[in-house]
């Protein structure tokens, strides 16, 4: 219960992310190039992932012994957990500037109004920004859904929470249109990274023969471990930075 | 045509290891040697996998902080 609850979360939380970032490319591309195109770009690409989940999914349980999927799972995990980690504790301590997603936003409505515009139909340029963004962005969901889901035999209830974060985020997106700065993007990104980093070393453990204290319940102290280390490096950065050297949003 | 496999795996190079190349390496070290230890004395003690990776990402913000705090 416990696993398949951080599961949800863990997917939901990436998912919410990367469709932060996929966003701002669809309003980008619709305002200047026409809803039209965009939300059909954004649509087939969505198509897309589900179709590589669905492909991907019931194949590798079938044909990839469980011990080794989840060891090859667990260092898919640690390394794109650890990489959200990283990220997201240098941005926290000031080190690497935080995303601003209406600098994007603004840069890339300019990059789009310079394209001109074919006179009817449909717009292929904002056809395929939008396409290309959220296939993109979707990636690395697809990437979580499938070794998260996998892992936890829980393939459904992680497809059902990226599923869901892909229709909450959308509308809230709708709801707020331009104003994405306000979405807490790097603690979300904190959060997550700290759940993929859990999952990580639970399931690349259990996929060698390690025994964890407590089997499932591992998880909670391995997160806890984890949020702990994560303040103290905050803090240490924090004191290891030059104060003149906090980075500039970008 | 003969470009995109090229593209395909520059992709996926960028997004494993990317600017980053000490994660990767030091996440197969872990593995690894994880897997060692399963093969010679039965399985890793349950604190192997989390101090390493506790002293990897120590590694990489240490790397990151001076690459980027002057």
């Amino acid at each position: 219960m416990t696993g398949t609850l951080l599961v949800a979360l863990a997917v939901f939380g990436a998912c919410a992310v990367e469709m932060v970032e996929a966003l701002t490319i669809v309003l980008a591309a619709g305002l200047t190039r026409g809803w039209r195109s965009a939300l059909e770009g954004a649509a087939v690409a969505v198509i897309c992932l589900a179709v590589v989940v669905a492909a991907l999914g019931p194949s590798l349980i079938h044909y990839v012994p469980l011990d080794v999927l989840r060891t090859v799972v667990g260092g898919l995990l640690l390394v794109l957990g650890l990489q959200w980690l990283r990220k997201a504790l240098l941005r926290a301590s000031g080190f690497v500037a935080k995303k601003d997603e209406d600098v994007i936003y603004h840069r890339e409505v300019e990059r789009l109004s310079k394209v001109p515009r074919t006179n009817s139909g449909r717009d292929a340029v904002g056809f395929a920004i939008s396409f290309k963004g959220v296939l993109l962005e979707g990636t690395e969901v697809v990437m979580i859904v499938l070794t998260l889901g996998l892992s936890s035999g829980h393939l459904a209830v992680a497809s059902l929470a990226a599923l869901a974060a892909v229709i909450v985020v959308g509308a809230v997106g709708v709801a707020v249109s331009r104003q994405l700065r306000e979405v807490p993007e790097n603690t979300m990104k904190l959060g997550v990274g700290l759940m993929l980093v859990s999952f990580g070393t639970f399931w690349g453990g259990e996929g060698v023969g390690v025994h964890w204290p407590g089997a499932d319940l591992s998880l909670l102290w391995l997160l806890a471990g984890y949020v702990a280390l994560s303040w103290v490096a905050t803090r240490i950065l924090n004191h290891a930075r030059p104060s003149s050297s906090v980075a500039e949003a970008r | 045509m003969t470009k995109w496999p090229a593209a395909f795996a520059r992709f996926w190079y960028q997004f494993l290891v990317g600017d980053t190349p000490e994660l990767a390496i030091g996440v197969a070290l872990i593995v690894g040697a994880s897997w060692a230890l399963s093969r010679t004395v039965g399985a890793a003690p349950f604190w192997f996998g989390p101090v390493a990776v506790v002293a990897l990402l120590s590694v990489s913000l240490r790397r990151g902080a001076s690459r980027r705090g002057g």
